[in-house]
């Protein structure tokens, strides 16, 4: 079976890679462009450890095929921080402790962003609509409420 | 403790790993990859019981791409004893035939065979050609219904133990265990008031987020190299070593990041199975369970069975207490029925106890440790017990508990009388909490449970190295599944006098560091954290020793304090303070690197109580329940770093949200399991939850330096309980059965309702 | 003299049913080999997988560990941990 030549934007890099018509975007971004960041945890889109923006819209990388990424604008967590600088709910996670292993924080860290940019002064009810598709079994998602509610008051200032 | 003040312990800095944690850069167990590397797939058992006729590997074995295929066969025989592996005690028959079946597939996800390939796609392709001839055998799954005597046997050569005399003929039942104190007979004749009833909880999952993973490189050399996420690299050193008849120091074995555990990542299902396939092919093999895998294969906990007894007077005073347990093994006998049973009336301080349980097994995977192995299980029955008899005397269930609470000098039903405790603080402080004294909301019921767990403690090494500039690096050799690495620094940093900043803890492989035994019991912060400690000292020794050469005196006549060597009295003369620093920058001239060492077996880790609260409501209509409000009370000992001890609490408390109201194992008829992925197996997300609110009560471990105690276990223990407690306050039906699932639950109301009209 | 508490099931298999006993030693190992002098096979028993509480702390894999003229020794099962 041919590979499929696939032309992309990875974290406003420009990409090219070769992709089997099976592989998910996922597949792609952990075992073709070394890209471990995003998490697979169930591979069906129930645990948002994958979670990424593709054109702006935030999916799960397990339910995407990676051919579909042709033309498209892919985010990874990969990309959140700039330079050395964490973006601010990065550094809000650290300072709160709202990870605990850290394996859903990439998926929380995405989802929580792309919230933050629709919607910058959610009610705790509404976050935790938002990010009801991400599942941490560590923390009882208390810290990571607290940090996110936290950045969108700082980031309104 | 209170008078002391620390400089680090009680604070709370930024976790030494957060960066790499949250921009993706820390490696977790799927995360590594080398050149070559072939990719490992296991063929499981799609039948809950039967025997293996045959395996024919010939058409997979053909298909090209495959490099390597592994049954049985290729793992060698076991004897049907107890040995140690990397410190666990474990029947080596029993483990390898769990991670590959022999003559029987005895549950459904049982490993069968396992197949090496260039790529996943052959693997699976490969796995489809693998002939098994099974004879399909009846099965059980159900606890009380394995203990029968008609009951399918899984095992001809278990007869039970602990039992006199000693049986002839195959049980399920593995072991009998009984715990007494006093005359239970005697008590309950003091009894005014007698408690009966019988409580069951369904098998519920670690539920971990991150799956089972490994990368194996085993050199033609017999040297083997092994990557994977675990709780322990040292216990899968230890099986891997027993399994595959290989010595330790030629297993190296590097620990990932880890992806929760809770328990579940303590034994070995992949490991093995990826050396042998590297050994067979000469190439790095990996192996990723998928998540069907992991609820199917993986260590889940018991489902059980708990009958309770309670006598007391018309004053609340508890008389007598007894119970009788029975826990699902899984595949092979072990479960957690003994600690469950320690752990069950613990709370309480009572003359007369019985608890007797039963180890049984059934056709479900072997269950592995789930924060406090046991105790949740025997808590729901007691704690729901409890709230009966305070609902019966109508006396506050706060009250009562205070009234019969364990303290120092209470001599527990397993044996030992308890030092200091902080049971009576942590009812205390649950009493006079905020939440506690709030009015509910109209609709709202308020539950409350306690629970206990012993914590442990065991073998722990580590070692501080001091750089050329005066920074230390310590090494240890626990997977940090929670922000360990914070709080073992913080006891270096305050032990050495410096800053937090200039000590960078690391997690070594199993090559580099001295054993230590897994990340497990909560025993990190408590165990090798006194390992730290030690090492610590033992460079605070040898920097004094240094600054002693310096001012050519005595080490007795140098202090140190504050990071400093000074003179511990004015004899010694006039001299500056030589910082680590300084005495760093000179170690060569002085007699080379300062590098400090502790290795110790920690005892006396200080067992932890806790109280929780819940308000909640329940949808007459659908049976869901809402929670409302949740404070977990927990004596932590010292908490050295707050917000991950707070951490604990609130991952424990909404676990057990979850095994209250949601989680639990379905199989089909034919023992099939019906909901293995995280749409079926319902695990709490943040809209089912209210904020979880902590309270942490200080009582000092005398045992360890900063006090210390193991935090991680207790907080799953009383919110089952905790919430079948408010349940029944809140519609009248006092549910006996876990999980409390909206059908359950508007079944179980349905069924009261014309009882109620008619009363 | 170290008082010596066994669980039931210990008790049952090895003692004949007695729980307590006095048992003379300064060591957790003169008190396994002083039982086992007693009740021949108990020692091998408590000497692997058994947690041993000393005074209310417990032990792990104890030997060595001191008991005083008047502690409280408990035998009983090895604890593990999530």
């Amino acid at each position: 079976m041919s590979k499929i030549h696939v032309t992309t934007t990875i974290n406003n890099e420009p990409v090219e890679f070769l992709c089997d018509g099976s592989q998910t975007i996922l597949d792609v971004l952990r075992d073709t462009l070394g890209l471990t960041g995003s998490k697979e945890g169930c591979g069906s889109g129930d645990c948002g450890a994958c979670t990424i923006m593709v054109d702006g819209r935030m999916i799960c990388g397990c339910l995407m095929l990676g051919a579909e990424a042709e033309g498209k604008r892919v985010e990874t967590i990969e990309g959140m921080a700039q330079g050395d600088h964490l973006h601010p709910l990065q550094q809000k996670f650290i300072e709160l402790a709202a990870l605990q292993c850290g394996i859903c924080t990439p998926g929380f860290l995405v989802a929580s962003k792309a919230l933050l940019e629709r919607n910058p002064k959610p009610s705790e009810h509404e976050l935790r609509y938002w990010l009801a598709g991400n599942l941490c079994r560590c923390t009882g998602y208390d810290k990571i409420i607290q940090a996110v509610m936290e950045v969108a008051a700082d980031l309104r200032k | 403790m209170g008078e002391h003040r620390y400089k680090w312990i009680g604070t709370r800095p930024n976790r030494p790993d957060g960066a790499d944690k949250v921009t993706g850069r820390a490696r977790f167990g799927a995360d590594f990859n080398m050149p070559g590397q072939l990719v490992g797939k296991v063929l499981r058992s799609p039948h809950a019981h039967a025997i293996i006729k045959s395996i024919d590997v010939s058409k997979a074995a053909a298909l090209p791409g495959v490099k390597a295929i592994v049954t049985s066969k290729d793992f060698p025989e076991q004897p049907n004893q107890i040995v140690s592996a990397g410190e666990m005690l474990v029947n080596l028959r029993d483990i390898t035939r769990n991670v590959m079946a022999r003559e029987k597939a005895l549950y459904d996800g049982h490993a069968v065979a396992a197949v090496a390939a260039t790529t996943e796609a052959i693997a699976k392709e490969a796995l489809g050609l693998i002939k098994v001839d099974y004879q399909v055998l009846p099965h059980v799954i159900d606890v009380e219904a394995a203990m029968k005597d008609d009951a399918p046997i899984l095992h001809d050569h278990i007869r039970t133990e602990g039992v006199e005399p000693k049986p002839t003929k195959p049980s399920n039942i593995a072991k009998r265990i009984a715990f007494a104190k006093g005359d239970i007979e005697a008590g309950f004749k003091k009894a005014e008031l007698v408690v009966e009833r019988t409580f069951h909880t369904a098998p519920v999952h670690q539920g971990y987020i991150e799956p089972h993973a490994v990368l194996a490189s085993a050199a033609e050399d017999g040297q083997v190299q092994v990557w994977c996420t675990t709780q322990g690299q040292f216990t899968v050193r230890g099986f891997c070593s027993r399994l595959l008849n290989l010595e330790t120091s030629h297993i190296r074995v590097t620990p990932s990041e880890i992806g929760g555990g809770f328990g579940g990542k303590t034994v070995v299902y992949l490991e093995p199975v990826a050396i042998r396939l590297s050994q067979k092919t000469g190439k790095p093999v990996k192996m990723v369970m998928s998540r069907e895998e992991v609820f199917r294969a993986s260590g889940p906990t018991s489902g059980g069975m708990v009958k309770v007894r309670l006598g007391a007077t018309r004053d609340g005073r508890l008389v007598a207490a007894d119970c009788t347990a029975a826990l699902q093994a899984g595949a092979f006998p072990g479960s957690p029925v003994g600690q469950g049973c320690m752990c069950s009336f613990a709370c309480y301080d009572v003359d007369h106890i019985r608890v007797i349980g039963y180890d049984v097994v059934s056709n479900r995977p072997k269950v592995a440790a789930y924060r406090a192995p046991g105790a949740p299980i025997l808590a729901w029955g007691v704690e729901s017990a409890m709230d009966i008899l305070a609902q019966e005397l109508g006396i506050d269930p706060i009250d009562l508990r205070l009234k019969n609470a364990a303290k120092k000098g209470t001599k527990t039903h397993y044996g030992p009388t308890f030092n200091t405790i902080g049971f009576e603080e942590c009812l205390q402080a649950a009493k006079n909490s905020d939440h506690w004294k709030s009015p509910l909301k109209p609709g709202f019921a308020r539950g409350i449970a306690a629970g206990f767990w012993f914590n442990i403690g065991g073998d722990s090494s580590a070692a501080a190295h001091v750089g050329e500039d005066g920074t230390v690096t310590i090494i240890s050799g626990n997977p940090d599944i929670g922000g360990s690495r914070a709080s073992l620094a913080m006891m270096a940093a305050e032990e050495l006098g410096i800053d937090y900043t200039k000590v960078r803890p690391i997690v070594a492989d199993t090559s580099s560091i001295g054993f230590n035994f897994l990340t497990g019991g909560s025993r990190v912060t408590f165990a090798t954290g006194l390992a730290v400690v030690e090492a610590a000292r033992d460079v605070v020794r040898e920097l004094k020793k240094r600054a002693a050469k310096i001012w050519e005196v005595e080490p007795d006549a140098v202090v140190w304090e504050n990071g400093e060597a000074k003179p511990a009295s004015t004899n010694v003369g006039q001299q500056e303070p030589l910082s680590l620093a300084k005495l760093a920058a000179m170690a060569g001239k002085t007699g080379g690197p300062i590098n400090g060492h502790g290795q110790l077996n920690a005892q006396g880790a200080g067992p932890g109580f806790g109280v929780h609260i819940v308000d909640l409501k329940v949808d007459r209509d659908t049976g869901i329940v809402v929670v409302d409000r949740f404070t977990a009370v927990q004596d932590v000992g010292t908490a050295v770093h707050p917000s991950y001890v707070e951490g604990q609490l609130q991952g424990g408390a909404v676990q057990g949200i979850g095994w209250a109201v949601n989680e639990e194992y379905i199989y089909s008829a034919k023992g099939k399991l019906e909901n293995p992925g995280f749409l079926d197996y319902r695990m709490p997300v943040a809209s089912d939850l209210p904020r979880i609110e902590t309270i942490l009560v200080e009582v000092a471990n005398p045992m360890h330096p900063y006090g210390v105690r193991g935090v991680g276990e207790v907080p799953i223990v009383p919110p089952m309980a905790a919430i079948g407690n408010a349940v029944a306050r809140a519609t009248g039906v006092r549910m006996l059965d876990l999980p409390m699932s909206p059908p359950r639950l508007s079944a179980a109301m349905d069924a009261a309702r014309p009882k109620m009209a008619a009363e | 003299m170290p008082r010596v508490i066994l669980t039931p099931s210990f008790a049952d298999l090895y003692a004949g049913g007695k729980v307590e006993h006095e048992v003379p030693g300064l060591t957790i190992r003169h008190l396994i080999r002083h039982l086992d002098e007693r009740y021949p096979g108990i020692g091998q028993h408590l000497s692997h997988g058994v947690a041993v509480a000393i005074d209310g702390e417990i032990y792990q894999n104890a030997l060595l560990e001191e008991v005083g003229v008047h502690s409280e020794v408990c035998f009983m099962p090895a604890i593990e941990g999530g």
